[in-house]
């Protein structure tokens, strides 16, 4: 066994343990955490498949921004988790079964036989300067401009989105309008009064 | 040596696990979310692998644009969970059947 | 204005028409005395012109005239026309209805002037009733000379459907009565079912023949009389033996022969006026016309010609019986009207068009007169009918009792009288003639008279002599009836005494008819029968049965109801006459067997389709059915929206597991 196929199985076992405990363990944070451990073990897995750019944009946007944003609402909002888990429910059987089902069919669809070395040999090492940056960024600055341009704006929008969505105000809360102060007139603000001098006591 | 087939295997496996997790936590809405970000995750594994053994980067650009969409729909999706929890006062799945027909 | 007949023909159908669209349509604005005026006065000048064109075609030699005034529309070929056709039948018919029709309008002045008490107080169809009688006495006009003077067939069937829809409205006139109600949809849909059949004979005229205009038709004849149509496989039928069938069908409807013969004594529910004018006079010899207008087709088929005299001869007897049984005055009036027409399809089944045309004539003189006296003593009488409270009225009402027995006496026959005339001549031309069936019509119409003269006079005893039976009160308001009523009786008594002796040489035996009847030789049975005059005629007339079966009636009639009139009921009781009384009393059950056959039949059948088709079928089966399916559908399918994002997920899932099984499996 070589030591990339040792580093694979490490890997690849880490990240179904870790997919196994998301979708078993009861409170959500150790399930979120769990998730941050799948993706980093992916990661790796994707350094051995020579996706170095895509490895370390998974863990910085999604270890670093989506699971940041998972815990964040998990931890903020005040679940009850107790009522939200129910040990192996009555749809496991079921469930259970469709999904080995799934696993057999799609097993069976990548198996060895159809995904095998024979079919597709390893390709060859790349070279030691070789930038898989640079690759994704020619073909995402040339041919996938348009597209590239477009998940910009999916991403604007799903900013404002959020922000729309979860931005509320609450009765009673003072906010300043700038509007207003910024259209404020010298009268509307200063008083100027006549009055008698007085002596001083 | 790795064949292509290990890493789809995985990526079955992976992605078998979260459709039972959808299953057995279907009353808390964030492990919902947290099993569709690994059933995305599942595909994107499929797309590298395919990407490496074709020798063709369009795999890699392909989930450029998946982690780009799915990190979107995390945003907007916990922000609806925000906004739901914020209404109702629970994430309970098996409260939410106003679509019932 | 007055330089050709186009001109005059159309003034003589529009004079009426006019009369009635002003009556009726105006008659709140001009009243009663200017309803009656115009409607009266489009009558009279009508019957001043048609008098003007019988003069010119009688005694002036003008040529028949056959013309067009209209074209409605040209259909691949075929021409629909307004036209007319001006020949010695229609002129004769022309006046017979336009002076009936005149008299019976200027009658209806004084029959109708109390008309509101027939009305329940506050009815809104009472308000102009008077004006809207006038108008529908007008428009029963128009339309009579709309079929008299058609040259073809569609105008033929116009005036036909016409003259029936007027005398469903006049049956019904008052129509709070439920039986006057009943009593019109009675007879429109018995008119309706001899209708069918005339209008399937028009149809084939137009399939066979290509044409509907008379003259094309009857020159083609001749080339069409061998043809054949196979109405259900294995039967082949003459077709002009089809055609004639099926006219006669519209004609027994119309001139009331057995079995459609059940409208007309009901039809004795309108007022009088028209039970004199419809159902005596005119309307009812429409079929009468019909057949003579058509005799060159008739001439070519001896089976046709048969089955008219068949049913001729059976309405000729068996009418007559029922008349005998009857009470009201005028219903008697009415089975002798049935008995009649009975006499004149006969004549025209023999080929003896000519004699039955001038029964038809004569018979609408004295008719009208005997319906119009028989109103005059229903006006006497407050509008109570029954004979059994009548009686003696011979003192009170001298001239509606003269006039009456003039009725009666040519009603039966007597020599001289003008019935005695035509009724004469078809019975001497049935004796003579050989075709089928020909026997039994000599048989029928010689116990018909012994009948006819039986129950007219009972009638007539009954009314005029004997005990006044009436109450107290209605007998000290007993009085003539007014001018108005008593001058179109007079007026009609005279032709009723003269007319015969007048024309029966020219029309019946000479060649009056010439140009409008075609006789075959083989068939020419009143050339045969061979008088030359009247007188001759008259003298004969007393040495023949019929002369003497008629004195008889009256005899029978005389003791029966004037001698022992104690007897009748005596006689009803005994064995077998109880029976035959029975019958006759429920009209041989003709009435009893539509109600059940056919009113509840279709009652049976349209609440059959009604609840079956209808409600369950297409209500319920088809509409509410769908909706019920669909509701029953979505609430199984409902069941699949659980509402549970979990449900559709997994469902999805399943989806795909599928879709990719079939992939891989593929």
């Amino acid at each position: 066994m070589s030591f990339e196929q040792i580093v694979f199985y490490f890997f690849s076992a880490i990240l179904l343990l870790s997919a196994l405990a998301v979708i078993t363990v009861r409170n959500p944070v150790h399930a979120a955490l769990f998730l941050v451990l799948a993706f980093f073990t992916t990661a790796a897995l994707w350094l051995l498949l020579e996706a170095e750019f895509l490895a370390i944009t998974l863990v910085l946007v999604y270890v670093g921004a989506v699971m940041v944003l998972f815990l964040f609402v998990v931890m903020m909002l005040d679940i009850n988790t107790s009522t939200l888990k129910e040990r192996l429910g009555s749809y496991l059987p079921v469930g259970g079964l469709v999904a080995v089902l799934a696993i057999a069919v799609m097993a069976a669809a990548v198996g060895r036989d159809h995904f095998g070395l024979e079919q597709y040999a390893a390709p060859e090492r790349l070279a030691a300067d070789a930038s898989n940056t640079r690759m994704i960024g020619e073909q995402l600055y040339t041919v996938y401009l348009y597209p590239f341009e477009l998940a910009a704006v999916i991403l604007l929008v799903a900013i404002i989105a959020a922000i729309a969505l979860t931005l509320r105000t609450r009765p009673g809360s003072r906010y300043q309008n700038i509007d207003k102060q910024v259209k404020v007139k010298r009268d509307e603000r200063l008083r100027v009064v006549k009055m008698d001098s007085e002596e001083r006591k | 040596m790795i064949a292509l087939s290990d890493y789809l295997t995985v990526a079955a496996i992976l992605f078998g696990l979260s459709v039972v997790g959808m299953f057995i936590n279907r009353k808390n809405i964030i492990v919902l979310l947290m099993c569709i970000e690994m059933m995305l995750l599942a595909v994107n594994i499929n797309f590298i692998a395919f990407s490496h053994y074709l020798g063709d980067v369009t795999g890699q650009i392909f989930v450029f644009f998946i982690l780009t969409v799915a990190a979107a729909e995390a945003a907007i999706g916990l922000a609806i969970l925000v906004v739901l929890f914020r209404n109702r006062g629970t994430i309970n799945v098996t409260d939410m059947d106003t679509l019932k027909g | 204005m007055f330089d050709s007949i186009q001109d005059i023909s159309l003034y003589i159908v529009l004079a009426p028409l006019i009369g009635a669209i002003i009556a009726g349509l105006f008659g709140g604005q001009i009243g009663r005395v200017g309803a009656h005026t115009v409607a009266i006065l489009g009558v009279a000048i009508s019957f001043v012109l048609s008098a003007l064109v019988f003069k010119w075609m009688v005694f002036d030699g003008m040529e028949p005239q056959n013309f067009s005034v209209y074209t409605w529309l040209v259909s691949e070929g075929i021409r629909f026309e307004i036209g007319f056709l001006i020949d010695e039948l229609t002129a004769m018919m022309m006046v017979v209805v336009t002076f009936v029709s005149l008299m019976v309008h200027i009658y209806t002045v004084g029959y109708m002037s109390h008309d509101e008490e027939n009305w329940p107080a506050g009815s809104k169809a009472g308000t102009n009733s008077y004006q809207r009688f006038f108008s529908y006495l007008s428009l029963f006009t128009f339309s009579m000379l709309m079929l008299v003077m058609a040259n073809n067939f569609l105008q033929l069937f116009f005036g036909w459907e016409a003259v029936g829809l007027v005398s469903y409205l006049l049956i019904g006139f008052w129509s709070s009565r439920e039986s006057a109600v009943f009593a019109n949809m009675k007879a429109f849909l018995v008119n309706r079912v001899g209708d069918f059949g005339f209008l399937l004979g028009i149809a084939a005229v137009l399939m066979y023949f290509g044409t509907l205009d008379y003259a094309s038709v009857f020159n083609a004849v001749e080339h069409h009389k061998d043809m054949t149509i196979t109405i259900w496989p294995g039967s082949e039928w003459n077709i002009i033996t089809v055609i004639g069938i099926l006219l006669f069908i519209g004609a027994m409807g119309k001139s009331a022969q057995v079995p459609l013969h059940v409208w007309l004594p009901d039809s004795m529910e309108g007022p009088t006026p028209i039970s004199a004018l419809i159902h005596a006079a005119t309307m009812v010899t429409a079929g009468i016309f019909m057949v003579a207008r058509m005799s060159p087709v008739y001439e070519l088929s001896e089976v046709a010609l048969s089955f008219v005299l068949v049913i001729g001869a059976i309405t000729a007897l068996f009418m007559g019986l029922l008349g005998l049984v009857q009470h009201d005055i005028k219903r008697v009036v009415a089975y002798s009207t049935l008995s009649q027409l009975g006499y004149m399809t006969v004549a025209l089944g023999v080929s003896a068009y000519a004699a039955g045309v001038f029964h038809l004539m004569t018979h609408a003189f004295f008719k009208a007169l005997l319906f119009l006296a028989a109103g005059s003593v229903i006006i006497a009488m407050h509008h109570k009918q029954d004979m059994r409270e009548m009686g003696g009225l011979r003192k009170y009402m001298p001239i509606t009792w003269l006039t009456s027995l003039i009725g009666s006496l040519a009603l039966i026959g007597a020599p001289g009288f003008s019935g005695f005339f035509s009724k004469d001549s078809i019975i001497e031309a049935v004796g003579h003639s050989t075709i089928p069936g020909a026997g039994f019509a000599y048989f029928a119409v010689l116990a018909g008279v012994f009948i006819t003269a039986l129950y007219s006079f009972r009638m007539y005893f009954l009314v005029f002599h004997g005990k006044e039976r009436m109450d107290e009160h209605t007998r000290s308001h007993l009085h003539e009836s007014p001018r108005v009523v008593t001058v179109p009786l007079i007026l009609l008594a005279i032709p009723s005494v003269f007319i015969g002796w007048a024309y029966v040489g020219d029309m019946v035996f000479g060649d009056f008819f010439i140009n409008a009847i075609t006789v075959l030789p083989e068939h020419d049975v009143l050339s045969e029968v061979g008088f030359t005059s009247a007188f001759g005629m008259l003298l004969h007339g007393f040495v023949t049965a019929p002369f003497w079966l008629a004195l008889a009636g009256v005899g029978v009639a005389y003791y029966l109801y004037m001698v022992r009139t104690d007897l009748p009921a005596k006689i009803v009781q005994l064995p077998v006459i109880k029976t035959l009384y029975a019958i006759l009393q429920r009209n041989y059950g003709f009435d009893a067997f539509n109600n059940l056959v056919f009113g509840r039949g279709s009652r049976g059948l349209g609440t059959g389709l009604w609840k079956g088709g209808d409600t369950m079928l297409i209500d319920g089966l088809l509409v509410n059915g769908t909706a019920r399916l669909v509701g029953w559908f979505s609430s199984v399918l409902r069941r699949v929206q659980s509402g549970y994002l979990y449900h559709y997920a997994f469902a999805m899932i399943i989806g795909l597991l599928v879709l990719f099984g079939l992939f891989v499996v593929a």
